[in-house]
């Protein structure tokens, strides 16, 4: 059986109430390769791995594990089968040490003193540097990745499945990341590794397969075919890349942020460490940072949700409102777009029109409350101006929120925002998860609104976003704001060493570390 | 084999479906129940369910019980909706019936045409004082509200025994625990002969419309919904969930204080020790039973009416304990809890799993 695959899926059908997460999918992984699996969310990518890894089961289709027919019942199975997974959102015990975890993950855990021995035997062989004695709540995102993979390596798998593992990573840890994975595959481990960012699969993978509506809808070799043309399979039509109507005109400052410091006691919390930063009208300003490092409490501070000690902290155009909160706030001009799409920017349960009347009813021309009353003419009609405008696709303003997909939902509410016409924006994570065909729609809309004369702040993990929409970018790390750079005279690696906490270039950097904040 | 299949949407015909639903099992768990009590079970569930109904004093009898759990419920149902889980409404009740009733006893020079409407006002501001109690606490020290409201019953029950036992008790009643008559200037009069059924049954039906409205077209009744169904989205949007909380609470107190006034002043007449077979507590059934709806309300505080009036009927013509009453109100409580699953999910043969 030496020439047979690694794993050979035959016509692998799943079907969901409402729809079809993979139909009739083929796939073949040989070993020792890299094999991407590509594709937009709810393309059915997570359904599949699912099915490998025997967290759910095909209701027809055939797996074939190293030549032999398998029918794989659950992930413990898998795991015997030589099968490991890393997931993309982490399951650690952040009070337990990493050695402790690791042995958690494991079927045959067998004596702790030797469960270290092999966990450091692991990482050095592999370059993944780990301390066992740890505790996990100590670890950066990427040292949490390492735990997660450490003990998948253990299992000596011989198909690894990556999902999605560097969403969370910054430009330096994905090489790391890589350089692993190349190395694993180099002693004929086969890797399947999900992911929608392309010129990472394009740097990594041996061969993509383009999922689709569920359906395999193409093979390639990503070394030798275009970012461009992989979108393009990857959506099914062409992709247009947002356009510049010129250069940014930055005229007054809209948003000043006055060595602003936040106060939250909750214990998880990364307070903001006098943070100044202004936004200027006509301009797009970037935060990038690795999630986790004081992007929410910025956020909760920006939106009025968390009111600020001083109220001279923020200023919108001159105008202190670090004492006010979010409807005041908007009466001043301001929109906002949360991380969080459903259960804060929108209610999941309520229809479209209800959600319009979330942040329109804080403007009185819309007319969407009345002595006290909501009028329906007046949402339902807001409600479907973006639906078209901005073309959700949904059935109409009676849809529920929840009914919507990702990215339909993100631009309904990045329009709903829009077009109560702020002279400031803040946007989070604007195309997080968002398919790439509504990420160029809304990139685009952006950028037409800051062209003309709004000020936009996005607060993004995402640097190939960031670079393609900003003119000035600063970035967030243990709750402190570093100085902003023009994106121009800057690079991705410059950012990225940022994002991990080298802020050596500023001098005035140096002294915040102590807690001079409240003044 | 049978098993649940998660539904893409929850179902609406469904939502309106396992009312029905329950009270269909509930009658067929009563059947079978009776029978095990030995008696003739068609009997028992016409003497139950139909004869008090027969004649026109049985049907206001009705109204006259449906009055305070709708006026309970509409309350309990807005504060539920914005996730405000007041659980005294019974004793909120009680304080409507103190302050009420007390201003009807006390008032000595003659009375006019105004003393019920003062009656009634001052009934609602003791309920909504007694509501504010439990927002005040949770506002301030982040305090359970289920806690502090059901606590608060029993001080409030505890407040008027010591009245009648106390100061309020009637002169001339042969020291029983008992208040003086209203007089007829504080006194509400049967809209119809030979009936207790008083105008507290249309206060009822105009505040279910209202609380209807409210729930459904104001832009108060939004934040409310908005509250329970998202907070961090009522925080996007800046909705204060101080405010609702003590809005809410002092609401459906000064619901439940128009009960008590109407208890008082109406079929009771004067202020006895105990003014409320737990109307206060049952309101929560109603609450659900009617899908958290005022005008569900309604239609489920009928219903239960009658299986109050049907227990004692069943207790008189045919020797059944009292409890049947409680027992029939908590099988409907639990069918309609049991049947919810079908809004959410469906029930499917099991289908197979094909594997190679």
């Amino acid at each position: 059986m030496v020439n047979a695959p690694r794993l050979a899926l035959h016509g692998i059908t799943k079907q969901f109430p409402g729809c079809l997460a993979n139909d009739s999918v083929n796939l073949t992984l040989d070993a020792g390769e890299i094999h991407a699996l590509l594709g937009e969310n709810g393309a059915g990518k997570s359904t599949l791995v699912k099915i490998i890894y025997g967290v759910q089961h095909a209701d027809s289709g055939t797996i074939d594990w190293e030549g032999e027919s398998t029918a794989i019942a659950n992930p413990a199975q898998a795991r015997r089968l030589g099968i490991g997974m890393v997931f993309q959102h982490f399951s650690l015990f952040e009070s337990l040490t990493v050695a402790e975890n690791v042995a958690l993950g494991l079927d045959n855990p067998g004596q702790m003193r030797e469960m270290t021995r092999r966990i450091v035997e692991v990482s050095t062989r592999y370059g993944l540097a780990l301390e066992p004695t740890r505790h996990v709540h100590t670890l950066s995102v990427g040292e949490r990745q390492r735990v997660e993979i450490v003990r998948c390596l253990l299992g000596e798998p011989r198909l690894l499945i990556m999902d999605e593992p560097t969403s969370v990573l910054t430009p330096q840890e994905v090489d790391r990341l890589f350089e692993v994975l190349r190395r694993l595959a180099g002693e004929g481990r086969t890797i399947l590794y999900i992911s929608h960012k392309l010129e990472e699969i394009r740097a990594l993978c041996d061969k993509a397969t383009v999922l689709r509506g569920g359906r395999v809808v193409g093979e390639c070799d990503p070394k030798t075919t275009s970012a461009r043309a992989m979108a393009e399979m990857m959506i099914g039509t062409e992709l247009s890349s947002p356009k510049r109507l010129g250069d940014a005109v930055a005229g007054a400052p809209m948003l000043r942020l006055n060595n602003l410091s936040t106060t939250s006691d909750h214990p998880f919390a990364t307070n903001i460490k006098s943070a100044n930063l202004s936004v200027c009208a006509g301009e797009i300003v970037g935060i990038a940072g690795v999630a986790g490092n004081g992007q929410a409490e910025l956020l909760a501070a920006l939106s009025g949700e968390e009111l600020v000690p001083v109220p001279g902290m923020i200023e919108i155009e001159g105008r202190p409102v670090g004492h006010i909160g979010p409807r005041d706030r908007r009466g001043y001009g301001m929109a906002f777009v949360p991380e969080e799409r459903l259960g804060r920017g929108t209610v999941p349960e309520m229809t479209l029109s209800e959600n319009a009347l979330l942040s329109g009813y804080t403007v009185d021309i819309l007319g969407m409350v009345k002595s006290g009353m909501v009028r329906s003419v007046q949402t339902q009609g807001y409600a479907s101006r973006v639906i078209k405008t901005f073309h959700v696709a949904a059935r109409g303003h009676g849809s529920v929120a929840r009914s919507l997909s990702g990215g339909n939902l993100q631009k309904f509410i990045i329009g709903r925002e829009m077009m109560l016409e702020p002279r400031l924006l803040v946007v989070a994570q604007p195309t997080w998860g968002v398919d790439a065909g509504a990420s160029a729609s809304i990139r685009q809309a952006l950028l037409d609104l800051s062209r003309a004369g709004a000020a936009v702040l996005v607060i993004s993990q995402d640097l190939d976003e960031l670079f393609e929409l900003c003119d000035r970018m600063a970035v967030i790390y243990h709750g402190r704001i570093s100085e902003t750079v023009q994106v121009k005279a800057t690079s991705v690696e410059a950012i990225g060493l940022l994002m991990g906490g080298v802020f050596g270039t500023s001098e005035d950097r140096q002294d915040n570390e102590g807690p001079n904040a409240a003044a | 084999m049978l098993r649940l299949e998660p539904r893409a949407q929850p179902s609406t015909r469904m939502m309106l479906a396992t009312p029905v639903l329950a009270v269909l099992l509930t009658l067929l768990a009563g059947l079978v129940l009776f029978a095990i009590l030995g008696v003739n079970p068609f009997d028992a569930m016409y003497a139950f369910f139909i004869q008090p109904v027969e004649n026109w004093y049985g049907v206001a009898e009705l109204g006259v019980k449906a009055t305070p759990l709708i006026l309970c419920a509409v309350g309990l149902a807005i504060a539920i909706r914005a996730n405000i889980w007041n659980i005294g409404a019974e004793g909120q009740l009680v304080m409507g019936g103190i302050f009420g009733g007390g201003l009807g006893l006390f008032w000595s020079d003659g009375g006019g045409l105004w003393v019920l409407p003062a009656m009634f006002i001052a009934g609602a501001i003791g309920g909504a004082l007694w509501g504010a109690i439990p927002a005040f606490l949770k506002t301030r020290f982040n305090a359970n509200e289920i806690l502090t409201s059901l606590m608060l019953t029993y001080v409030a029950q505890l407040l008027l025994e010591k009245l009648i036992h106390g100061p309020w008790r009637d002169p001339k009643g042969f020291n029983f625990p008992q208040s003086k008559p209203f007089e007829s200037y504080a006194s509400i009069a049967p809209m119809f002969e030979g009936t207790r059924l008083g105008f507290g049954f249309v206060i009822a039906l105009i505040v279910a419309v209202g609380g209807w409205l409210l729930l459904s077209r104001s832009f108060l009744g939004f934040q409310i919904k908005v509250i329970g169904l998202a907070a961090p989205a009522a925080g996007y949007a800046g909705f204060s969930q101080r405010r609702i909380t003590w809005a809410t609470l002092m609401l459906s107190g000064a619901l439940a204080g128009v009960a008590g006034v109407n208890e008082v002043a109406g079929p009771i007449g004067q202020i006895l020790p105990s003014i409320s077979p737990g109307y206060g507590f049952t309101a929560i059934i109603v609450a659900f039973l009617g899908r958290l709806h005022p005008l569900g309300i309604v239609i489920a505080a009928l219903l239960i009416a009658l299986s109050y009036i049907g227990g004692d009927a069943a207790q008189m013509s045919m020797n059944l304990p009292v409890a049947v009453a409680s027992v029939f109100q908590g099988m409907l409580l639990f069918f309609l809890l049991a049947t919810e699953v079908l809004i959410r999910y469906r029930i499917r043969g099991r289908r197979r799993i094909v594997h190679g």
